[in-house]
């Protein structure tokens, strides 16, 4: 057992409005490894993601991090579409560690040597703005290894890339994991989810309603939702 | 010298037709700034310092405040933010007849000596500019804010970090509020002229100049200082459009 892990979810409620966003959500993950949130439109795979990294305050509901409370910068996220501020990469990716206290000179030599890791080295003095969408994501993802998290939140990260922009991501990713850090992924991409997932959680209508290694989730999937969705015939925000 | 050319203006003015009087009031005006003497010198030089400090203790305060007001969540946040929308249109002569209550000899500020100096000034200046720099940045920041919070809050970045964050990445942006900020401190002349008492040679400026002149008759004078006053300013609002856009294009 390590810090913050397993992670426990229990009966995770959200309902804005009176519509049920997590219908009771209920999860449980170890310590290690990259956990796919796989779900149609609308399943609730963002709003989860927000909710464990502290943006949304869930209705009802417990999450239990392993017992513990969580180290104030044990968990980030990554988002669709990362906003870039009009500074240089490297300022960019500075800025993760202003919160953490830590002197501007030191901010930029671990900034750089990040920056190097997600194939970004030679461009710290570039504008962010002007950064390919590809590249933009890579610096998002250095912004958040630079801080070490023991859980990485990713929203999406490769919607809108081109296919060799999303190879590069899932190699930052892998990486990241390899560095200790724990991933969990909400994605649309069955594909990405066979190449980078160790475990697919599937959700629906604001439920979990299988968590399945990748192989036996592709190859016999417990739920008629999930065969559905594999199958690309699952419609759109469709209520169980 | 001076009752001399005012009596050749009005003698001009009777038997010129309105057009060439016009005309001529120009021609008079261009001369005199030709001839660029010192005490005219002297009222531009203090205009631009008593604007210029009231506009950097505007950006001390007004567009942190502004930034606050965007992010802040506090109670009383909606009447603040109502009330400095309400300041923008100030008028500048009850601003001026505050300050003169607050530096008057009986007043709490009394025993600093301040009235009739240029701090008097500077002081009600600023007093304009703040509430108006305030509710222009509120507005930037509050549109970047709605785009970069949650990243920010991901990061555990705290509130006030959040403030200087988005005020450097706004800087570009927050021009307008400086020169919006400027411009009403250059053109202001009701608050000065209350707590400046527009002293000759110690806290006469170009717009208590103007009209102090156009009472007198002397309209060269007053155009001539005019011009220079319009031209600081779109001298000073060329200069940062340009280096807003140089900004924007290295930045994005």
């Amino acid at each position: 057992m390590s810090l913050m892990f397993p992670l426990r979810i229990r009966d995770l409620r959200f309902q804005p409005n009176g519509r049920a966003v997590l219908d009771g959500v209920d999860l449980e993950l170890g310590g290690d490894g990259i956990t796919l949130v796989l779900g149609p439109n609308g399943a609730g795979k963002s709003v989860l993601l927000r909710t464990l990294c502290g943006l949304i305050e869930p209705c009802g509901g417990t999450i239990d991090w392993g017992g513990t409370v969580p180290p104030k910068f044990g968990v980030t996220m990554v988002f669709q579409h990362p906003m870039m501020l009009r500074a240089s990469v490297l300022e960019n990716v500075a800025l993760a560690l202003k919160p953490h206290g830590i002197g501007r000179g030191e901010r930029h030599r671990r900034a750089a040597a990040v920056l190097a890791r997600v194939g970004l080295g030679g461009r710290e003095a570039d504008s962010a703005r002007y950064l390919s969408g590809g590249e933009k994501q890579r610096l998002a993802l250095a912004r958040a290894w630079v801080t070490a998290p023991r859980l990485l939140l990713l929203d999406e990260p490769t919607a809108s890339l081109d296919p060799s922009a999303t190879a590069e991501v899932e190699r930052i990713v892998r990486e990241i994991r390899t560095d200790g850090t724990r991933i969990l992924m909400a994605t649309h991409n069955l594909g990405q989810a066979t190449r980078l997932g160790d475990d697919v959680v599937f959700m629906s209508a604001g439920r979990v309603r299988e968590h399945a290694p990748v192989q036996r989730f592709f190859a016999k999937p417990a739920s008629e939702e999930a065969r559905l969705f594999i199958q690309g015939e699952l419609p759109w925000r469709m209520n169980f | 010298m001076v009752s001399e050319r005012r009596l050749s203006k009005r003698r001009r003015s009777a038997i010129l037709p309105p057009m060439s009087l016009f005309a001529a009031t120009f021609s008079e005006a261009f001369s005199l700034l030709a001839t660029f003497d010192d005490r005219v010198a002297e009222i531009v030089a203090l205009s631009l310092r008593v604007s210029g400090g009231a506009v950097l203790i505007g950006m001390l305060f007004g567009l942190p405040l502004g930034a606050c007001l965007a992010i802040g969540n506090f109670p009383g946040k909606h009447t603040l933010s109502v009330l400095m929308n309400g300041l923008m249109g100030a008028p500048s002569v009850v601003v001026g007849v505050i300050v003169y209550l607050l530096l008057s000899r009986s007043g709490p500020l009394g025993d600093y000596g301040l009235l009739y100096t240029p701090a008097a000034m500077v002081f009600a200046q600023s007093l304009l500019v703040i509430p108006l720099m305030a509710a222009i940045t509120r507005q930037v920041i509050e549109d970047a804010w709605q785009r970069y919070a949650e990243e920010l809050r991901v990061m555990r970045f705290s509130w006030w970090q959040s403030v200087t964050t988005l005020l450097y990445d706004c800087r570009h942006s927050l021009v307008v509020a400086v020169l919006a900020g400027l411009g009403r401190a250059m053109s202001e002349v009701g608050a000065v002229m209350i707590v400046g008492g527009n002293i000759d040679r110690a806290t006469r400026v170009m717009t208590t100049t103007i009209a102090l002149e156009t009472s007198k008759g002397d309209l060269p004078l007053a155009i001539a200082l005019g011009v220079v006053l319009v031209v600081v300013i779109l001298a000073l609002n060329a200069f940062a459009f340009a280096m807003r856009g140089w900004a924007m294009r290295r930045y994005g």
